[in-house]
C-alpha cells in the first residue's frame, strides 16, 4: 500500500491564502453566530429615567441573537463628558466601537467615521425619509458618516401654559393644536408671539426664552432667525452678516427681550425648565423634559402644558431640532457587527420601545415614525404630545447655524454667536456694531 | 614573582573599591533624596512634562490638526478681541482674588492666633472646610444661591425690600460673583499659611518690641511682617498660578457668560478647544498664561532668593 505525499506548493500556499483573505474581507456581514466577536458601545445617559433600560435591552437582545460579546456605556453629557469622550477616542483612536455622537461631533469626526450610505439607504426606504437638519448633520461631504438617533432627539418647540396664555394673552393653544387632527394655526405668527410675550410679562408670567450660550437659548434664537431667514454664513461660506434678514431679527429681538426674565442673558438649559417647573414663566421651548419633571414634581403645572408647533415668520416655520448621530469608529475592529446593532436599533419596533420609554421625550428622524400612540395617548392633559413630532408636518425643522459650512456652524452654536449679537443690540449698542462684531467674530472661526 | 603578588594584591583592592565607592554613592544624602523623589519625578513627566509638550505641538497645527503651521495659532489670537478681552479678565480676577484673599487670610490668621491654644484646633478646623470641600461641588452650592430664578440671597434682600440683584445675569455682578466664590475657597489656605508662619515668629521679638515701646502698628511693621514676608511672597505666587490657572469655578457658575465677560484662559480655552472644535487654537489660548505665570514666578522667588542670601 503507498500513500501518496500531499505536497504544497508555494503557489498554491500564496493563491489559497489569498483566496481566503478576500472571501473574509469582502463577505458581507452574516446573522448568524459567525458574528461573534465583542462589541464596545458608549450611549448617551439620557435625561428621562428608564429610557437608558430599554435601550440596552434593544442592545442585548441583538447581542444574543447574534453572539455578540456587547458592553454598553451609558455616558452623561453633564459637563460635556460626551463631547470630551468622543474627542478623546479620536485622538487616541481607540475606545468605543459605536458611538453616541451629540450635535456637531459627526461633522467634527467625520474622517474617522466608517461610512453609512448602504444603511441609510434601506433605512430611508423602509422607515421614510429624513429631516434637512439630520441630513445636514449626518450626511458630510456627501456620504453617510453616521445614522441619525432616535434615543436623544428632541423638538424644541413651545411648551405652553395653556391657563396662563389663554387668560393673559387671549391665545387658545388647544383650538389651535387640537389633539388627533391637524393644526389650525395660520394666526400663529411671531407678530402674535411678541404680542403675547408682552401680555404675559405685564402679569408676571414671562415666556422664559434664555438668551445664554448653551443649546435650549442657542436652539431658541437660532429658530427666530432661521423663520426669518437670518444666515449669518451660507452654504458657500460667504459671510452675510450685514443683511436686511440680519437686521430685521435683532430689531425684533430687541423688541422681545424687554418682555422676556431679566436675567435671560445668565439662563442654562436648567433655568427655563425650573422656571417652567417653578410655575413663573408662560411658555417655554423645549422639548417635554420640563412638563415630565412637572407631572413629578408640579401636578397642576403637567396639567396645564401643551405641546405644539413654533410661530411662523416672514421665510416660514421653522423648529429647532437636535439631531443626534450614532456612528461607528474607523477603527473599530467590528464594524460589521456595529452595523448589525445601527439595523436593530432603527427598525419600527425599536424606535417605539424608546419613543414609549422617554415617554414622548425621543422624536426619530424618519418620517414614518410620528405617529407612535405615545404621543398620542400620553398625558396629562390627554394629547399635550400629540403635536410634539410634528405629524403633520407644519414646521420646517433646522438648527441655529444651518447651512453653514460645518466647521463654521459648530463654531457659531458653540460660541453663541447668535445669542451675543441679540443680547448686545437689546443691551443698547448700535445695531452696525454689533454686526460688524459679530462679522469679524465670524472671520475668526474661519481662518 | 613579588611583582605578581603585588599585582594581584592591587586588582583585589581595586576590586573592593568598586562596590565600596558604589555604596559611597548610594549612601550620599543627595543620591538618596533623587532616588526617593524618581517615582514624583516620573509621575510628573508623565502627567504634567508630557501633557504640556504635546499641548505644545498641538499649539502649532492647522485646524484640521493635519499640518504644521508655527506660530500661527499664537500670532492670530493677537488679532482676536476676546482674546484681549480674556487677557484683561484673567489679570483682573488673578490679581484682585489673590488680593482679597491675602488680606482676609492675613486678619483671620491673626484673629485664630489670638484664640487659646486650646480652642484653636476648632477654629483652625471649621474656617479650612471652604478650602477642603472640592471647587466644584462648593461652586455648585454658590450657583444655586445665585440661581437667576431662585437665588436665596435675593429672597432674603427682598425681605429687606432689596433687589433682585442679578448676580450672574449682569457682566460686573458676574465678575463680583466669580471672585467673591474663589476668595471663599481660597482665603482658608492663606490663613493657614499665614498662621504657621506667626507661629514660627520668636516670641522674644515681641518681647523685645514691647520693652523698646512699640506701637501695635510698630510691631506689625518691623516684626511681624518681615519674618512672614517669605511666606507671603510664596503663599501669593503659588496662589496667582493656581488662581490664574482655575477652570472650575467659571466654569460651573457662569461659563464665562454674559456675553464671555467673565471668562479666563482655561474656560475660554475650552470653549474654543472642546467645545467649538478648534483644539490647536485652545492650546494655544491655554499655552498663553505660561509666559505670565513664569515671570511672575521668576520675579518672587528671585526676590526670597536674594532675601535668603541677605540672611
Amino acid at each position: 500500500m503507498t500513500y501518496k505525499k500531499d505536497k504544497i506548493s508555494r503557489r498554491r500556499f500564496v493563491a489559497g491564502t489569498a483566496a481566503t483573505t478576500a472571501v473574509a474581507i469582502s463577505a458581507p456581514y452574516v446573522h448568524t453566530a459567525y458574528a461573534a466577536g465583542s462589541l464596545n458601545v458608549g450611549m448617551w445617559d439620557h435625561w428621562v429615567p428608564g429610557a437608558n433600560a430599554v435601550t440596552e435591552k434593544l442592545i442585548k437582545e441583538w447581542a444574543e441573537k447574534e453572539k455578540v460579546d456587547v458592553t454598553i456605556d451609558f455616558i452623561t453629557s453633564q459637563g460635556q463628558k460626551l463631547n470630551l469622550t468622543a474627542v478623546a477616542e479620536g485622538q487616541a483612536k481607540a475606545g468605543h466601537d459605536v458611538l453616541f455622537l451629540a450635535s456637531w461631533m459627526t461633522s467634527r469626526q467625520a474622517d474617522l467615521l466608517e461610512p453609512v450610505d448602504d444603511l441609510m439607504a434601506d433605512f430611508i426606504k423602509e422607515n421614510g425619509d429624513v429631516s434637512d437638519v439630520a441630513r445636514y448633520m449626518a450626511q458630510i461631504k456627501g456620504k453617510w458618516r453616521a445614522v441619525p438617533s432616535t434615543f436623544g432627539a428632541q423638538m424644541k418647540g413651545p411648551a405652553s401654559r395653556i391657563d396662563l396664555l389663554k387668560k393673559h394673552a387671549g391665545i387658545d393653544v388647544q383650538e389651535m393644536y387640537p389633539a388627533g387632527a391637524k393644526p389650525k394655526s395660520d394666526g400663529w405668527t411671531y407678530d402674535v408671539f411678541l404680542k403675547a410675550a408682552e401680555a404675559c410679562h405685564k402679569a408676571g408670567v414671562p415666556i422664559g426664552i434664555g438668551l445664554g450660550t448653551t443649546a435650549d437659548s442657542v436652539d431658541s434664537i437660532g429658530a427666530i432667525f432661521s423663520a426669518f431667514g437670518a444666515v449669518l454664513v451660507d452654504k458657500d461660506e460667504k459671510i452675510t452678516v450685514k443683511t436686511d434678514n440680519v437686521r430685521q431679527v435683532l430689531d425684533y429681538c430687541k423688541r422681545l427681550y424687554a418682555f422676556l426674565p431679566p436675567d435671560a442673558p445668565s439662563w442654562d438649559d436648567a433655568s427655563n425648565n425650573k422656571a417652567f417647573v417653578a410655575g413663573q414663566v408662560s411658555m417655554i421651548l423645549n422639548p417635554p423634559s420640563a412638563w415630565a419633571v412637572a407631572v413629578r414634581d408640579a401636578p397642576k403645572v403637567a396639567e396645564q402644558t401643551w405641546h405644539h408647533p413654533m410661530p411662523k415668520g416672514p421665510k416660514g416655520r421653522y423648529a429647532s431640532f437636535l439631531q443626534p448621530n450614532i456612528g461607528i469608529w474607523s477603527f473599530s475592529k467590528n464594524k460589521s457587527a456595529g452595523k448589525s446593532l445601527l439595523r436593530h436599533l432603527n427598525t419600527r419596533a425599536a424606535a417605539e420601545a424608546m419613543v414609549a420609554a422617554s415617554k414622548g421625550y425621543d422624536n426619530p428622524p424618519y418620517s414614518k415614525f410620528k405617529s407612535f400612540k405615545t404621543w398620542a395617548e400620553v398625558g396629562p392633559p390627554k394629547g399635550t404630545l400629540y403635536h410634539y413630532p410634528d405629524p403633520h408636518q407644519d414646521q420646517i425643522l433646522s438648527v441655529a447655524a444651518m447651512p453653514s459650512p460645518h466647521e463654521v456652524a459648530a463654531q457659531i452654536y458653540a460660541q453663541g454667536t447668535m445669542t451675543k449679537m441679540v443680547v448686545r443690540h437689546a443691551q443698547g449698542e448700535d445695531m452696525e456694531k454689533t454686526l460688524s462684531w459679530a462679522e469679524s467674530e465670524i472671520e475668526g472661526f474661519m481662518r | 614573582m613579588a611583582d605578581v603578588a603585588a599585582r594581584a594584591d592591587a586588582a583585589s583592592a581595586a576590586e573592593r573599591r568598586v562596590p565600596s565607592r558604589m555604596r559611597a554613592i548610594l549612601q550620599r544624602k543627595s543620591t538618596i533624596a533623587f532616588l526617593m523623589t524618581l517615582p514624583l519625578l516620573l509621575l510628573i513627566a508623565v502627567l504634567v512634562i508630557y501633557p504640556a509638550l504635546y499641548a505644545l505641538h498641538l499649539a502649532t497645527l492647522n485646524k484640521r490638526m493635519t499640518q504644521f503651521i508655527g506660530l500661527k495659532n499664537f500670532t492670530f489670537l493677537f488679532t482676536r478681541e476676546t482674546f484681549w478681552m480674556v487677557v484683561q479678565q484673567s489679570c483682573v480676577f488673578a490679581l484682585t482674588a489673590v488680593f482679597f484673599k491675602a488680606v482676609i487670610g492675613f486678619i483671620v490668621a491673626h484673629l485664630v492666633h489670638n484664640v487659646p491654644n486650646n480652642k484653636q484646633r476648632k477654629w483652625r478646623g471649621m474656617l479650612l472646610i471652604p478650602w477642603v470641600i472640592p471647587p466644584a461641588m462648593s461652586t455648585l452650592a454658590w450657583l444655586w444661591l445665585f440661581d437667576p430664578s431662585h437665588s436665596a440671597f435675593n429672597w432674603l434682600l427682598g425681605h429687606a425690600g432689596i433687589g433682585p440683584v442679578p448676580w450672574i445675569g449682569d457682566a460686573n455682578w458676574a465678575r463680583f460673583s466669580v471672585i467673591l466664590v474663589n476668595v471663599w475657597i481660597g482665603s482658608p489656605f492663606f490663613m493657614i499659611m499665614y498662621l504657621a508662619a506667626l507661629k514660627s515668629v520668636p516670641e522674644q521679638l515681641y518681647e523685645a518690641a514691647k520693652i523698646d515701646g512699640a506701637t501695635w502698628w510698630q510691631t506689625m511693621r518691623y516684626v511681624t511682617l518681615p519674618m512672614m514676608r517669605n511666606i507671603i511672597a510664596i503663599t501669593a505666587l503659588f496662589s496667582t498660578i493656581v488662581t490664574f490657572a482655575n477652570f472650575d469655578i467659571v466654569r460651573v457658575l457662569t461659563r464665562g457668560d454674559p456675553l464671555d465677560k467673565t471668562h479666563v484662559f482655561a474656560t475660554w480655552a475650552f470653549r474654543v478647544g472642546i467645545e467649538g472644535g478648534d483644539i490647536p487654537l485652545g492650546a494655544a489660548v491655554s499655552l498663553f498664561m505660561v509666559p505670565i505665570l513664569t515671570i511672575a514666578a521668576i520675579f518672587i522667588l528671585r526676590d526670597i532668593n536674594r532675601r535668603g542670601n541677605e540672611a
